[in-house]
């Protein structure tokens, strides 16, 4: 169970993106949610992620309320969540190839033996070609990056999937197939998914429910009401 | 000429053709020439250097401490190229040596500087908050005392050698490359793929060795190299001043400031020579230090941070 209760999260002190927020998502559950942009949801995307220390509020991860924040997060409470984000290329170390890309996670936390293997199984999974897997982010596209990433965010088998428009810079074939990626992990582990995103009808076939944005504040302030 | 009233030339001229006669070509063209010829030069001067230091020494077996009072102060000739100082030394030969001298300084100088300031920059950055104004605050109380005071005071607390004067150049030049390093942390550490990277259960040391450093060491580089030249020229000043290296150590700077008498008797090549090699090799590095920041960052102009 991951709970957001009424958090505020910001970036400058005294100027939250948002208000009193709440979301709850459950195992298994793939919840959507839309909003327009610039709203704050990347934000709720990266404080459900515990890469954001919310204002107020708390984070409630199986029942117990998540005390650290990014690096100081447990290891275990960390790995528990994978996250894709928008844009591939930022998300991206350029300096590594894709197959260390998609192996560094492995690596960060000690399971280097078994990196060969589980990254050529992720490559078949996601469609990334052997002869792709070499090479370094600016020498692929936009589709093949955001494989690799999606990749990355599986190899340490999160329980919970954090997809923060993750389809937004991709063509409509590469967009099916990685949602039907993220699908098949999802019924093969029952992980729970929080899929944010502008595109209504994307989120409302792929979600089991779709939130909006504008039902979630509690108290909308003037600057995101929109 | 060519900015005013291209009406008047049109009806002057038949139809004037955008070739590379167009000013903006061809004054690219020039400037491309021109900055490959500076680096080729830079690069066969900084070259021929550093062979003539290593090469030198042991190839030639001349005694470069080896008086001989009959031929004090010849002008340069055949047999004394760069001439004789006051006690008939061969100037060429001590020239050598004290090149070798000064460029060992700049260099290990140069490396202490950058390892310190890439050490303090990238903690300082990736901690962020009040570690880091408190780092940057102590960065600022270094830079705001001159680097010859700070460098003077520093020499002066141990017994005239070499390391002194590496230690006290060392530690008053890591503040520009902590600097600059500091800065591409801060912008390095909010991209997404460090977040990828905490949620792929990384340590910050892992972050930082393994994203971070790898990201910052073109511009550490650079600005390590770009502290060989201002280094030399620091060692130089030191010695000239009479607190670097120790008189019997034939280093530029010392050379330039034992024949500081001389000059105003009229011999001007026992002053002439060593500055110019202080001059010309610091060029050269400064020239190839030039180039290459050209690569790593076209749009930012090269320019001399000695």
């Amino acid at each position: 169970m991951l709970e957001l209760r009424s958090v505020t999260a910001g970036y400058a002190r005294n100027e939250p993106v948002f208000d009193d927020v709440s979301l709850t998502v459950t195992p298994g559950e793939a919840v959507g949610l839309v909003g327009p942009s610039g709203c704050g949801k990347s934000t709720l995307a990266r404080v459900a992620a515990l890469l954001h220390r919310p204002d107020s509020g708390a984070v409630v991860l199986d029942g117990e309320p998540v005390r650290h924040w990014r690096h100081r997060a447990p290891r275990a409470q960390r790995t528990a969540f994978g996250v894709v984000f928008q844009q591939p290329r930022l998300s991206a170390d350029p300096r590594l190839t894709l197959s260390d890309l998609i192996e560094e996670p492995l690596r960060a936390t000690g399971r280097r033996e078994t990196a060969r293997e589980r990254v050529a199984e992720l490559a078949g999974t996601v469609g990334l070609t052997q002869d792709l897997l070499g090479r370094r982010p600016h020498e692929v596209s936009d589709g093949q990056l955001q494989r690799a990433c999606l990749a990355r965010a599986l190899i340490l088998r999160p329980r919970w999937l954090i997809c923060d428009e993750m389809t937004a810079m991709l063509d409509a074939s590469t967009t099916a197939a990685l949602v039907a990626v993220v699908e098949s992990y999802r019924s093969a582990t029952g992980a729970g998914l929080l899929a944010v995103g502008h595109d209504r009808t994307l989120l409302e076939r792929w979600c089991d429910h779709t939130v909006h944005w504008e039902n979630l504040t509690a108290s909308p302030t003037p600057g995101n009401s929109l | 000429m060519t900015c005013e009233s291209p009406s008047a030339g049109a009806t002057a001229e038949p139809t004037p053709s955008l070739t590379a006669t167009t000013p903006w070509r061809s004054y690219g063209g020039r400037r491309r020439s021109t900055r490959t010829s500076r680096v080729r030069v830079s690069a066969v001067v900084a070259g021929a250097t550093v062979l003539a230091v290593l090469l030198v020494p042991p190839l030639v077996q001349l005694d470069q401490q080896a008086v001989d009072l009959s031929a004090e102060l010849l002008p340069p000739s055949w047999a004394h190229p760069f001439g004789t100082d006051d006690v008939g030394r061969d100037l060429l030969l001590r020239c050598v040596y004290g090149l070798r001298v000064s460029l060992t300084v700049g260099l290990v100088a140069a490396l202490t500087a950058a390892v310190l300031g890439i050490a303090v920059g990238a903690t300082a950055g990736a901690l962020g908050g009040w570690a880091d104004r408190a780092m940057m605050r102590a960065v600022d109380t270094i830079s705001s005392v001159p680097h010859l005071l700070l460098g003077v005071f520093i020499v002066a607390m141990f017994r005239p050698g070499v390391w002194p004067v590496v230690v006290s150049v060392g530690l008053t030049h890591w503040v520009s490359t902590a600097r600059i390093v500091r800065a591409e942390v801060l912008s390095l550490r909010s991209r997404p793929y460090i977040d990828a990277a905490i949620s792929g259960g990384a340590s910050r040391r892992r972050i930082a060795v393994r994203h971070l450093i790898p990201a910052v060491l073109p511009q550490a580089g650079l600005a390590a190299t770009l502290m060989v030249p201002h280094a030399m020229w620091h060692e130089s000043a030191l010695s000239f001043l009479g607190l670097g290296l120790p008189a019997h150590l034939a280093s530029l700077g010392n050379l330039i400031q034992g024949a500081r008498g001389s000059l105003l008797a009229g011999q001007w090549w026992p002053t002439l020579f060593p500055g110019l090699l202080i001059i010309i090799p610091t060029l050269a590095v400064a020239g190839l230090a030039g180039a290459w920041r050209e690569r790593i960052n076209p749009r930012r102009r090269s320019e001399l941070m000695l």
